[in-house]
């Protein structure tokens, strides 16, 4: 077992080793070295490459799988001397780059390999003594991940949050220190401003900042978790550790149960809620934009949660709902709308959208009836560019105005333009959908999705008017993405058919995906980062695509279940993975024990 | 056989038929599937349907369910013809239904599984759904309660309410597709099956559930089976398909002496022997 733990190592090595030189080759550790993460110390380049030897390192250590389903840990040295192999191994690549490009010109055949890259990785004046450097440091990183796995948990997870806590507080900076300088305007005998000073520093943590917080989160966990501890040490016994790991995979495998809200989830709630009322004052400007540009995608991925999550219906042209909803804001409510302009307000004109969109989802839902899983997405696909190529085309041109769009389209009254206001529309109706979304999944409705999505014969042999299902699915997706075009046209005050392109569909997909197909919170939480990261933090703009792809292509290797996952989808997606164990999950049913698939351990 | 008959006179109410087929016969591309195949089901009454693998017996139960639509002949429910319905409609017109291979809603929890059989007996629109209404919250408890019922009823205990319908034991999963269609409250019940892949054990409380849901909720059945023993138990009547026409209709006794049964179970030595 040693042995192929060796191999394991080996293997992790070099593709650790081939994703730091792509990295690094592609321009993305020069492109994102001048964002600091500790200022004056480490740059995020830095940080990437260290990530790359500290998922090595871990995944080097991980335990072994041993046939199908069943994994077993390694032993101290072994899992020490994989990850010290992987980690030297990775880092001896990057070593061997840095010789390479000092002592040959790279950058006649890589545009990247400039000296900017060479920078970044050089730590010593010398080639050879920065590679050695490299190597070192890539091992002992990689060597301090794996020993994770040696501690306990109680001591591995405020270890793994305090280091996760200053990148995220670091990564962060654009949107923190700028709410902090706006609390410190708004309220300055606090001291917000000191606080803001105390963290940042040219765009980056202040070493001392970074010393504190890496020490005050590990404190404040450990006092969290005692604090529980004795709450329940209070209510029964102490449960073992291994009850504890037992419970969790017990709730997380069984569908949802009915809960009643605690007292302190009440308070947290409130605060969430007096957060959104008050959020644009301590956001700002800027930061209220983002939101509102996030909450478009939020309507958007709502709505296609519910048509591709909850019925199961892959749709590709999700893009077309988003621009009729534009559409029909800008040609009812503008006064330069070519041909038909009764002016409306944005909120007389709300309806129309609505009942356009309900239209609009009933004309995609009646030719795709019949169609299912791949041909169903092509179809769609098509129908989303047959939207934009509409718009765009002369014969509707002297309706909607052809290439030139529609302009001046007036903001909802008595709201305007400002970010700051337009706040509250978006996300009042974000909540709106969400709460129409929930409302809806756990209904009857809900359930016929669900039933549909599982076996579309099966359901229709029971009962369910399959038919009228996939219609109901499409029109309520639609009525959501013709919101998010609603506001999108008002937010902007302009529409024109190149907004409209695929890429809103992928989008929109990829927030559902990422965030937990079927999940509501999760394509809040997907939409924040797809949508509102990148508006952040400008460095990731030019790499956006190349970074959203490996996004989903490692989430899809690691959490196929989305960040925030619907239980059901996350069971589903698990324990196909051990469709082999049937009798070992049967067996575990007929005892009654919880049925825990080693995969969902991982 | 082939002669042409004179349709039979009354309606099949009055005969005391809660579903007549007559002549039914369905033909894929070159292949007759079911022949002119008449049978009836009389109130409160279990029927089952035999025959050797691929005597077309699933296929004349899914013309009964909708999911395939005759070929020619006619298929009356209660008196009214059911031929053309989609599924979904006969299922609302009290029919339902249970599969060979067990087709459950894998992903779904058990109760919820119950739940989407009662679908076709609520009735709260979906916007009342979106907005939650009293009614339709109040609808909805009174269908998890029915469905729990109905779980107490076939014998799955009460921990597996929220567990995956995948992940219960083989022979519940059975038990937990006839609770589905029950909760479609229909009039006439058609298990493909029911006692396939099971123990002795579970084989007989499967019998004795069949009997409880006719003799206590007054369900008439129809069974696909294949288990003589189940077969012979349970059944007022059997009908045998063989090459999808009918070779024999009797009672059970009839059936067993039958020298065509048994001929075309065990093959033409068997009889002259």
């Amino acid at each position: 077992m040693v042995a192929s733990a060796l191999r394991r190592a080996v293997t992790i090595g070099l593709v650790a080793g081939a994703a730091a030189l792509y990295v690094g080759l592609v321009g993305l550790v020069e492109a994102f070295q001048p964002r600091n993460i500790v200022t004056g110390y480490l740059g995020l380049g830095t940080v990437m490459l260290g990530i790359i030897a500290f998922v090595a390192g871990y995944r080097a250590g991980a335990p072994m799988r041993v046939g199908r389903g069943a994994v077993a840990p390694l032993g101290a040295g072994p899992i020490l001397a994989a990850s010290l192999l992987a980690g030297a191994i990775a880092g001896a690549m990057l070593g061997a780059l840095v010789v390479v490009m000092d002592a040959v010109n790279l950058q006649v055949m890589l545009v990247s390999a400039s000296a900017g890259l060479k920078d970044a990785l050089m730590f010593t004046d010398d080639a050879i003594s920065s590679a050695l450097v490299l190597v070192g440091l890539s091992a002992a990183i990689a060597v301090v991940a794996a020993a994770l796995h040696l501690l306990p948990e109680r001591i591995r997870r405020p270890i793994t949050w305090s280091l996760v806590t200053v990148l995220l507080i670091s990564m962060l900076e654009p949107i923190v220190r700028v709410m902090l300088v706006q609390l410190d305007a708004q309220w300055s005998f606090l001291p917000f401003g000191e606080l803001a000073n105390f963290l940042y520093l040219r765009g980056g943590l202040t070493l001392t900042a970074t010393i504190v917080l890496l020490v005050l989160v590990p404190i404040v966990i450990v006092g969290w978790a005692n604090r529980d501890r004795l709450r329940q040490r209070r209510e029964r016994r102490e449960p073992r550790d291994d009850e504890l790991i037992e419970d969790i995979a017990d709730t997380t495998t069984r569908p949802r149960e009915r809960r009643r809200l605690t007292t302190s989830q009440m308070i947290w709630w409130g605060l969430f809620g007096l957060f959104l009322v008050t959020a644009p004052f301590i956001l700002g400007v800027r930061l209220s934009e983002v939101i509102g540009t996030v909450g478009l995608f939020v309507l958007l991925g709502l709505g296609l949660n519910i048509v591709v999550g909850y019925a199961g219906l892959l749709d590709l042209g999700y893009v077309a709902f988003f621009a009729v909803g534009s559409y029909v804001t800008a040609v009812l409510t503008s006064p330069a709308s070519p041909a038909f302009a009764p002016e409306l307000s944005f909120w007389a004109a709300l309806p129309f959208v609505m009942v356009a969109a309900a239209l609009i989802g009933l004309m995609v839902g009646f030719p795709v009836l019949r169609l299912r899983g791949d041909y169903l997405a092509i179809v769609t696909l098509g129908l989303g560019e047959i939207a934009r190529i509409l718009f765009l085309s002369d014969w509707l041109a002297p309706w909607v105005g052809g290439a030139q769009g529609i302009l001046r389209i007036p903001p909802p009254e008595p709201i305007g333009r400002d970010p700051q206001q337009l706040y509250y529309p978006i996300v009042l109706f974000c909540i709106l959908a969400a709460i129409a979304a929930w409302s809806l999944a756990n209904s009857r409705v809900g359930r016929a999705w669900n039933a549909m999505r599982e076996d579309e014969e099966v359901a229709e042999a029971t009962g369910i008017n399959t038919t009228k299902y996939k219609l109901l699915a499409f029109a309520t997706g639609a009525a959501f993405g013709c919101i998010g075009g609603a506001f999108f046209a008002v937010k902007i005050g302009s529409v024109f058919p190149h907004s409209f392109d695929i890429e809103v569909s992928i989008n929109a997909l990829a927030i559902v995906i990422l965030g937990g197909i079927g999940s509501i919170p999760g394509v809040i939480l997907g939409a924040a980062v797809l949508v509102g990261l990148p508006e952040l933090l400008r460095e990731f703009a030019e790499y956006r695509l190349l970074i959203y792809g490996a996004l989903l292509v490692a989430m899809m290797i690691l959490r196929p279940e989305g960040l925030i996952p619907n239980r059901q989808r996350q069971a589903e997606l698990r324990e196909s993975e051990d469709d082999d164990d049937q009798y070992a999950s049967d067996a575990g049913a007929e005892t009654g024990e919880p049925v825990i698939t080693t995969g969902a351990a991982g | 056989m082939t002669q042409t008959q004179a349709p039979p006179e009354g309606t099949a109410t009055e005969r005391g038929h809660i579903l007549e087929a007559r002549k039914v016969t369905k033909v894929f591309g070159g292949l007759v599937a079911n022949r002119d195949v008449d049978f009836a089901i009389p109130y409160r009454s279990i029927v089952s349907l035999i025959g050797p693998n691929g005597a077309g017996k699933t296929t004349f139960f899914n013309q009964l369910t909708g999911i395939f639509q005759p070929t020619s002949g006619e298929i009356e429910f209660e008196g009214r013809s059911i031929v053309g319905l989609p599924a979904h409609r006969i299922v609302e017109r009290g029919i339902g239904r249970t599969f060979q291979n067990i087709r459950l809603f894998g992903d779904m929890s058990v109760i919820g599984n119950v739940m989407v059989g009662h679908h076709v007996r609520m009735s709260s629109p979906w916007w009342a759904s979106l907005l939650r209404l009293p009614a339709t919250r109040a609808e909805e408890a009174a269908t998890r309660q029915r469905a729990k019922e109905l779980l107490e009823l076939v014998r799955l205990p009460r921990r597996y309410e929220e567990e995956w319908a995948k992940n219960l034991p083989y022979g519940d999963q059975r038990r937990l597709e006839i609770a589905r269609a029950l909760a479609s409250e229909p009039k006439l019940l058609l298990l493909d099956e029911p006692t396939a892949g099971m123990n002795p054990g579970e084989t007989a409380n499967t019998t004795k559930l069949i009997s409880r849901l006719r003799d206590e909720l007054g369900i008439s059945i129809l069974l696909i089976e294949h288990d003589m023993k189940v077969v012979m138990g349970i059944s007022e009547r059997i009908t045998v398909l063989d090459y999808g026409q009918k070779l024999a209709e009797g009672s059970p006794q009839e059936i067993r002496t039958n020298p065509q049964v048994i001929e075309a179970y065990l093959g033409r030595q068997a009889t002259t022997e």
